[in-house]
């Protein structure tokens, strides 16, 4: 498995840095999209159950059945993928863990208090389903979903940590006096927090709406297929001109506390009044080509005035600059997306509003099914900006990314292996849905095992 | 006791949690895989572990989040210096639980097959790791620093094949202990997990005592760390181990539960015991390694609080899996 090379540790190689940063680029873009619905979906379910037990609607239940088998196949993938998210940080990036694993250890703490506790009651939710008084199962769920909103802000108000690292002194390259609490709420986890929640609960309305929006699609239009697709497309289109807020909102704090990622996001380089807000292009050679321009607009978006100075590239020295290109790409995919998911939203709106009906367009229901998927990329691409947009610190302007990493060789064979292991998962998580899915219909019972 | 101290215990108690209730689902895996055409054995061994792994499982993250928040450098050394072992830990924990949970939603032959093998081979290969990373750091092979170990030396050595081996025999051996008594509630014979228990007992006590002859020649501190200050403990362990293979022929099934969890409690602690103040063997003491004292106690009260959110969830959670019906179909 490892080269002879690979018997001598020294410091890690270019190549072995770029496999950690895209292993665990991959297993945490890969284990985000399981958590968000593992965020998202237990309210959903929650409420359908709820609606099901006090009107003793028959298709609502079928629908929080469904779900809950769903959630338990989730859960479980996402137990198992975030297991390795942990181990990832010290096996990858012992060089962080070693100096601030202390720092950032408190919220990793309350989270794996919040995970247990979202185990147990998940086990007892799927479990005793019929051996427990409807009200009270009911009840038994309402830890599940409370904890994921709070998985979901501990682990996010980490990542803002290393945003924003706050909450220590360095003496000889050993951290003191640690305050967890100003660690934990630093400038960036208000902003990253919300948007991070708000985005979990979006990918789990737009993504299960979407599942039911293929079954209209393909002629299956009664009650229980527009429930399936009404109840969470209902949530998630509620939420989508919030999070453009936040958006905003969040774009404001980094102009204040991190201008280098909004610098890239907007692969703005030289510093200035009257910036402009720049749309797709690539950068070559520090200068944004090709791009749509609106003039002033982020200065207009920054301080609500065109004579707004905001911070270009040209602040830094270049070996502290971002990789602007995937930053900038990121970020504009992103913000179509969500105003792209405003836009179907207010669609539904108008459509409900004026006949309490769908819109009649079977564009809607491609649109709708297409967002489920939107909604996910936009995810991703927001990840980009805030990861790579951090880049090159692993904790911002404290600690670069090339002192954290593992110095022990051979780690690229390690990436290697991950990304076949992940292959086979998401090929085998999608199956098995399916499968469960087309069960559902045919209802057909298989024996479990050859005699 | 100083609050680093009290750290120390807490984090040992995970990892001794983790091993007696993710040990027997790994057993459980061990069995499910030598299990043939017995699939009546399998399909209790389903029914055993379902409502529960996912919980038992979260030990582990546990005792990863408390060791580098409480101990940073310790857990940096271990993680780069052990890495690929632990990556191997790490895959094999990806396959098992996805793997047991895609073949319980499974309906064909074929895929419960390739599902179920997937499920019990990684739960032979992911205890096996685990214990090679506790024979490098005992056999003091993991010095402080990042990857300053032997990348393969580190967990290729007599005492990791040992601590290796001696991991996985112990989780078999709970597991048939814990299916004895659940065989019996479910209304099924528990002649097969009794017999199994009976002769995984004897090997890994077997085992147990030859591994001393290894520790002597490959990791002498911790022999005579365990044949000093925690010879009680190993004594303790001992007869706790003979008591069960009694229980186990009386059939005492609920009561070997008891001994068969304490036999493995008193092998945890002869560990730390041994070697302690040291973390990483040869020098490097927990003082040393401990995070700031304001951090420990933070990280003291977050688990208190958290620990009287848990407890009293984790025993409906355990009273619900005990009074479940078993579904012979």
């Amino acid at each position: 498995m490892l080269s002879p090379l690979a018997l001598a540790a020294g410091p890690a190689s270019p190549a072995d840095l770029l496999a950690a940063r895209m292993q665990m680029g991959f297993s945490l873009g890969w284990h985000i999209i399981i958590a968000c619905l593992g965020v998202g979906m237990p309210s959903l379910l929650l409420f359908v159950e709820w609606r099901a037990v006090r009107a003793g609607d028959a298709d609502l239940m079928r629908l929080a059945r469904r779900w809950a088998k769903g959630i338990g196949v989730l859960f479980a993938v996402g137990a198992v993928s975030g297991t390795i998210l942990s181990f990832e940080m010290g096996l990858l990036w012992p060089g962080l863990m070693d100096v601030y694993g202390q720092v950032i250890g408190i919220p990793f703490a309350i989270e794996g208090v919040a995970f247990f506790i979202e185990a147990i009651f998940l086990g007892i939710y799927l479990y005793a389903w019929d051996r427990l008084p409807p009200r009270i199962h009911l009840l038994s769920g309402l830890p599940i979903a409370i904890a994921g909103v709070a998985s979901a802000f501990f682990v996010v108000s980490a990542n803002a940590w290393m945003n924003q690292p706050r909450g220590f002194d360095l003496e000889n390259g050993r951290v003191t006096r640690v305050d967890p609490m100003a660690a934990m709420f630093n400038p960036a986890t208000l902003h990253q927090t919300v948007h991070m929640i708000i985005a979990a609960f979006m990918v789990a309305g737009f993504g299960t709406a979407a599942v039911y929006a293929v079954g209209m699609l393909r002629g299956r239009r009664d009650r229980y297929h527009r429930l399936g697709f009404l109840i969470p497309f209902t949530l998630a289109a509620v939420l989508s001109p919030i999070q453009i807020f936040v958006g905003d909102y969040a774009a404001r704090v980094l102009a204040e506390h991190q201008p280098t990622k909004l610098a890239a996001a907007e692969a703005l380089f030289r510093t200035g009044t009257h910036a402009p807000l720049s749309f797709g292009g690539v950068v070559r050679n520090d200068t944004l080509h090709w791009a749509v321009e609106v003039p002033s607009a982020l200065s207009i978006l920054v301080g609500f005035s065109p004579a707004t100075l905001v911070k270009g590239l040209d602040q830094v020295p270049r070996a502290d600059r971002p990789p602007v290109n995937p930053v900038h790409w990121g970020f504009d995919v992103m913000v179509a997306i969500g105003f792209f998911l405003l836009l179907i939203s207010a669609w539904l709106a108008v459509a409900w509003w004026r006949r309490r009906d769908l819109p009649r367009p079977r564009l809607f229901l491609w649109l709708a099914a297409l967002a489920g998927v939107a909604a996910v990329v936009a995810v991703e691409a927001g990840w980009i900006v805030t990861e790579v947009g951090r880049q090159p610190w692993i904790a911002f302007g404290r600690m670069r990314t090339v002192e954290a990493v593992n110095p022990a060789p051979g780690l690229w064979v390690g990436f290697l292996i991950v990304l076949l292991v992940y292959l086979l998962l998401t090929v085998a998580t999608v199956y098995v849905l399916r499968v469960m899915t087309r069960a559902a219909l045919v209802r057909a019972v298989a024996p479990q095992e050859r005699a | 006791m100083d609050t680093a101290q009290i750290v120390l215990v807490v984090l040992w108690v995970g990892i001794t949690l983790y091993a007696l209730l993710a040990g027997a689902d790994f057993g459980g895996g061990v069995w499910d895989l030598l299990a043939g055409r017995e699939h009546a054995n399998r399909r209790l061994i389903e029914h055993a572990i379902g409502p529960v792994w996912e919980a038992n499982h979260v030990w582990l993250i546990f005792v990863l989040v408390v060791l580098w928040t409480g101990f940073p450098p310790v857990f940096a050394a271990v993680m780069s210096t052990l890495y690929i072992p632990l990556t191997g830990a790490a895959l094999g924990i990806i396959f098992r639980g996805s793997a047991f949970v895609f073949r319980k939603v499974s309906t064909q032959w074929w895929q419960r097959r390739l599902f179920g093998a997937a499920f019990a081979i990684s739960s032979v290969f992911t205890p096996f790791f685990l214990g090679a990373v506790a024979g490098g750091i005992a056999s003091g092979r993991v010095p402080r620093g990042l990857a300053a170990g032997n990348l393969l030396g580190s967990w290729l050595n007599p005492t990791s094949i040992y601590g290796g081996v001696l991991a996985v025999g112990v989780c078999a051996y709970l597991a048939a202990v814990y299916l004895c008594d659940d065989a019996v509630r479910a209304g099924l014979d528990p002649e097969g997990f009794r017999r199994r228990a009976i002769g995984t007992g004897i090997v890994v006590g077997l085992i147990a005592v030859a591994g001393i002859g290894v520790l002597r020649l490959d990791a002498p501190r911790l022999f005579t760390g365990l044949t000093h200050r925690a010879l009680p403990v190993v004594v303790a362990g001992a007869v706790m181990g003979l008591a069960s293979l009694g229980l186990l022929l009386a059939r005492r099934y609920l009561l070997v539960r008891l001994t068969a969890v304490l036999a493995v409690t008193a092998v945890m602690w002869g560990w730390p015991l041994a070697q302690y103040p040291v973390m990483l063997p040869p020098s490097l003491t927990y003082q040393q390694a401990a995070a700031g004292p304001g951090v420990l106690l933070f990280l003291l009260i977050a688990l208190g609080v958290g620990a009287l959110l848990i407890l009293p969830s984790i025993g409906w959670l355990l009273l619900i899996q005990r009074r479940l019906p078993y579904d012979s179909h």
